[in-house]
């Protein structure tokens, strides 16, 4: 115990995020049995660093996204996000520290990108707040990250998918966060603008030096972007390291129910194809 | 990319009172004695600043007994209407709630007629009984748009349609309820059917119930208001507002509970007057934008421009005899809903 608690001070100062044994369990009514339950999770990330989550469908992948962003309540162990208990954040910090992009809810009113990216200064106002020319200089610098800075003006539902998957980044870095969270960024787009987009968050990863999570299916874009992957199944944590380490061909082969062929590129990192299915 | 500033929200508002002033001006010329409008615009700021022992004598009592506090009736129903619709689009996410399509109003009307019945056996002070009614219509307000949630709740989500179907069942379960009430009543007391089914703004009211109606108004408006920001993100999904930093549950809990006190206030002194909280909203919309920080206080302006206007319509077309206040609105506002549906259903 001790020992432990010498491990976590000695490596905060690297470490961003660290999920420590984290466990949940959800069931629709309190009086019935779990229907879904997480086993304990861990592992860490740092600073410039790109964690990706990954697993067939219903293995957890979302439940840990949302243990993160502090939206649920752990059933045993804790997450720590430069120490602090993201569970236990009030909402205003929580939003100030962690940003979330996911497949966005259809809007009901048609707003301008500007004004959606500039949702992203709300965590800092306080009650009926106008905002200010930093946070106007903050959504606009946010934009320009992300290469998004001439679709201003337009209404976001007049905007291409991978368009829009840029803007709803760029409110994310509005935040000022310490720590993205990603659903599935990538889900709708086209090959081409899921590259894009992965490209840019890795750049700017790298530049502003944030702790990246990302829940994705999407295994050989992983592979290429992530520095740490993490796989599930049913609720476990299989395997958590570099994609090298863990697209192991009959642990995917197993976890995915299909079967596959992993290699390794010239870059160092695996590849993963489908083979045929033999009936 | 020019975000909206507090000068901006004034300077619309000082705009949005001119012409509620030329409104009020014009609707206080219209009726069985003949005004001239020079004189009234100048009796009326006479009135706002404090000397209305200035006014002429030969209609001054018309003007400050009979229409000055219809009209100012009508003004604090119209925007306490308005901001309740306003409010409730942004809580259940459809364009379409009001208080009235939602039935609402209704039960808010059954908690009043209750408040009516029950006010005579328990010997109340004068200044509690005063309120009595609106705290039934409060009370009406809260049950009914917390029995439409709970209806229109599909899979833990808010569906459009369900929800608005619930409204629509809860409503004509109010209005039968409403029907039995003042059938078993004698008329006395209660006032009636028309008045709580249609909305009427021609019974005046007593002048504490006045200043009732004022306070209330402006509490529930304050503290809505403070939510604007907040509101604006629910729009976008109360997932999306959380991890923006938004306290959903507070501000659920806040806006749903002022809404109610807004619209119970406002059924408790005119009946269920329908459609305000629909078309105003909708129009100021597509004036001034969809953000909550102005969009609030244009209902709030428009709502009391709207029902000025359809006020001195239901006073004026049919004269010498009156039609209620809420079979203008409902005139206007029944074509606009079915329109917003199909365009919505598109």
């Amino acid at each position: 115990m001790e020992r432990g608690a010498q491990d976590g001070s000695r490596m905060s100062s690297e470490v961003r995020l660290s999920v420590e044994q984290v466990s949940y369990a959800y069931s629709p009514n309190p009086s019935q049995a779990p229907i879904f339950t997480l086993e304990a999770t861990s592992f860490q990330v740092k600073p410039g660093e790109i964690v990706a989550v990954l697993g067939p469908n219903a293995s957890g992948k979302s439940t840990v996204l949302k243990l993160i962003a502090g939206a649920l309540e752990p059933l045993s162990g804790r997450i720590l996000l430069n120490g602090m208990e993201t569970y236990l954040m009030g909402p205003r910090l929580r939003a100030q520290n962690i940003a979330m992009v996911q497949q966005e809810s259809q809007l009901l009113f048609p707003a301008k990108v500007w004004e959606f990216v500039l949702q992203g200064r709300h965590p800092y106002g306080k009650s009926l707040r106008f905002e200010t020319e930093d946070d106007v200089a903050i959504a606009k610098k946010a934009l320009g990250d992300v290469g998004a800075h001439h679709l201003m003006d337009r209404l976001m539902d007049q905007i291409s998918g991978g368009e829009k998957q840029r803007v709803i980044l760029a409110r994310a870095l509005a935040q000022q966060p310490m720590m993205l969270l990603l659903d599935e960024p990538t889900l709708h787009l086209d090959i081409g603008a899921q590259v894009d987009f992965l490209h840019t968050l890795k750049k700017l990863t790298l530049k502003q030096k944030y702790a990246v999570v990302i829940v994705t299916h999407e295994l050989n874009l992983a592979a290429e972007y992530a520095d740490q992957v993490a796989l599930m199944q049913k609720g476990k944590c299989l395997r958590v390291g570099t994609p090298a380490n863990v697209y192991q061909r009959d642990l995917l082969e197993q976890v995915f129910q299909t079967q596959l062929m992993v290699e390794q590129r010239v870059n160092g990192r695996p590849r993963v194809s489908v083979l045929e299915k033999v009936e | 990319m020019q975000p909206l500033t507090l000068g901006k929200v004034a300077v619309r508002c000082g705009i949005l009172a001119v012409i509620l002033f030329v409104v009020v001006v014009i609707a206080l010329k219209f009726g069985a004695v003949p005004v001239s409008l020079y004189g009234l615009g100048k009796d009326l700021i006479r009135v706002l600043i404090g000397r209305s022992s200035q006014i002429s004598s030969e209609y001054g009592m018309i003007i400050r007994e009979i229409r000055l506090p219809r009209i100012a009736l009508g003004i604090f129903v119209g925007a306490s209407l308005s901001v309740a619709g306003t409010s409730f689009q942004a809580l259940l996410r459809n364009p379409l709630a009001d208080p009235y399509v939602l039935g609402v109003s209704y039960g808010a009307a059954v908690g009043s007629i209750l408040a009516l019945v029950i006010e005579p056996h328990v010997a109340l002070r004068p200044e509690i009984a005063a309120v009595f009614t609106p705290i039934g219509g409060f009370i009406g307000a809260t049950f009914t748009i917390a029995t439409v949630y709970l209806l229109g709740r599909y899979h833990g989500d808010i569906d459009s349609k369900t929800l608005l179907l619930s409204g629509v069942i809860v409503g004509s379960f109010f209005s039968a309820m409403i029907l039995l009430l003042i059938t078993m009543l004698p008329s006395s007391s209660t006032r009636g059917v028309v008045y709580w089914l249609m909305g009427d703004l021609s019974t005046p009211i007593p002048p504490i119930l006045g200043w009732v109606l004022r306070v209330g108004f402006f509490a529930g408006f304050a503290l809505i208001y403070l939510t604007a920001s907040d509101l604006n993100l629910l729009l976008a999904g109360e997932k999306e507002a959380m991890h923006l930093g938004v306290d959903v549950k507070k501000v659920r809990l806040v806006v749903y509970l002022s809404a109610s006190l807004l619209t119970g206030l406002a059924v408790s002194v005119s009946g269920s007057i329908g459609y305000v909280g629909l078309i105003v909203p909708h129009l100021m919309r597509m004036i001034f934008g969809t953000d909550y920080r102005m969009l609030l206080p244009a209902a709030a302006f428009g709502g009391a421009i709207a029902v000025v206007i359809a006020d001195t319509m239901a006073r004026t077309i049919a004269a010498p005899s009156e039609l209620g206040v809420g079979a203008v609105t409902a005139m206007a506002g029944a074509p606009l809903f079915i329109y917003l549906l199909r365009r919505r259903l598109a």
